[in-house]
């Protein structure tokens, strides 16, 4: 009974962050510079990691667990990528 | 008894996670320049995340998935600062102003 209580707790939070992470599009698509859009995408890509470990936890799907580590690190190249190509010679990090 | 225990914990971190990234979230939303966004993005939404993920990771108990949750939650603690970091410093280099007030004082 407990893990089905568990099982609805996490699918709601999942759910919320789903709203907070439609939410930071506006930042995205209205955002004036540059950097305020990979901010945002960065963001959400943080959102998106969270939303699939709670999905893997709730469903019982350990495999999904493998995507969101691997979206993790592509989502941390985009914004180090991006970061460094915006600047003329590459000079962050 | 411990069951309960564990329970509560779970939600107590779980919802403190969403907490948290909802303050990053109208942070980014209504902050008036990059670099106050960043610094909500890489401050509250580090610790929303990383709340979460100890929930989640409580929620899984002892089995190997919770060896990829908790080596995801050390990334998250690592990379999205460093994310942050390295776009405010892009935008400095491309010319982007900060906030400030008549005489030049930051805000």
């Amino acid at each position: 009974m407990t893990a089905e209580l568990l099982d609805d707790v996490l699918l709601t939070v999942a759910a919320l962050f789903v709203v907070l992470a439609i939410a930071m599009f506006y930042r995205a698509v209205a955002g004036p510079t540059t950097q305020d859009r990979v901010l945002a995408v960065n963001v959400l890509g943080t959102n998106t990691v969270v939303i699939l470990v709670l999905l893997a936890a709730a469903l019982d799907e350990p495999w999904v667990l493998d995507i969101a580590l691997i979206y993790a690190l592509l989502n941390f190249l985009m914004a180090v990528a991006i970061s460094k190509f915006t600047v003329e010679r590459g000079g962050v990090l | 008894m411990i069951e309960t225990i564990r329970f509560g914990a779970i939600v107590v971190l779980v919802v403190g996670g969403l907490f948290f990234t909802f303050v990053s979230t109208v942070g980014v939303l209504r902050l008036p320049d990059v670099y106050a966004r960043a610094h909500t993005a890489s401050q509250a939404d580090t610790l929303g995340a990383g709340l979460t993920l100890a929930g989640v990771a409580l929620a899984l108990g002892w089995q190997s998935a919770t060896i990829y949750t908790v080596l995801l939650l050390f990334f998250v603690f690592l990379t999205n600062p460093t994310a942050a970091h390295a776009i405010a410093r892009s935008a400095a280099e491309t010319g982007v102003e900060p906030l400030t007030d008549e005489e030049g004082e930051n805000r």
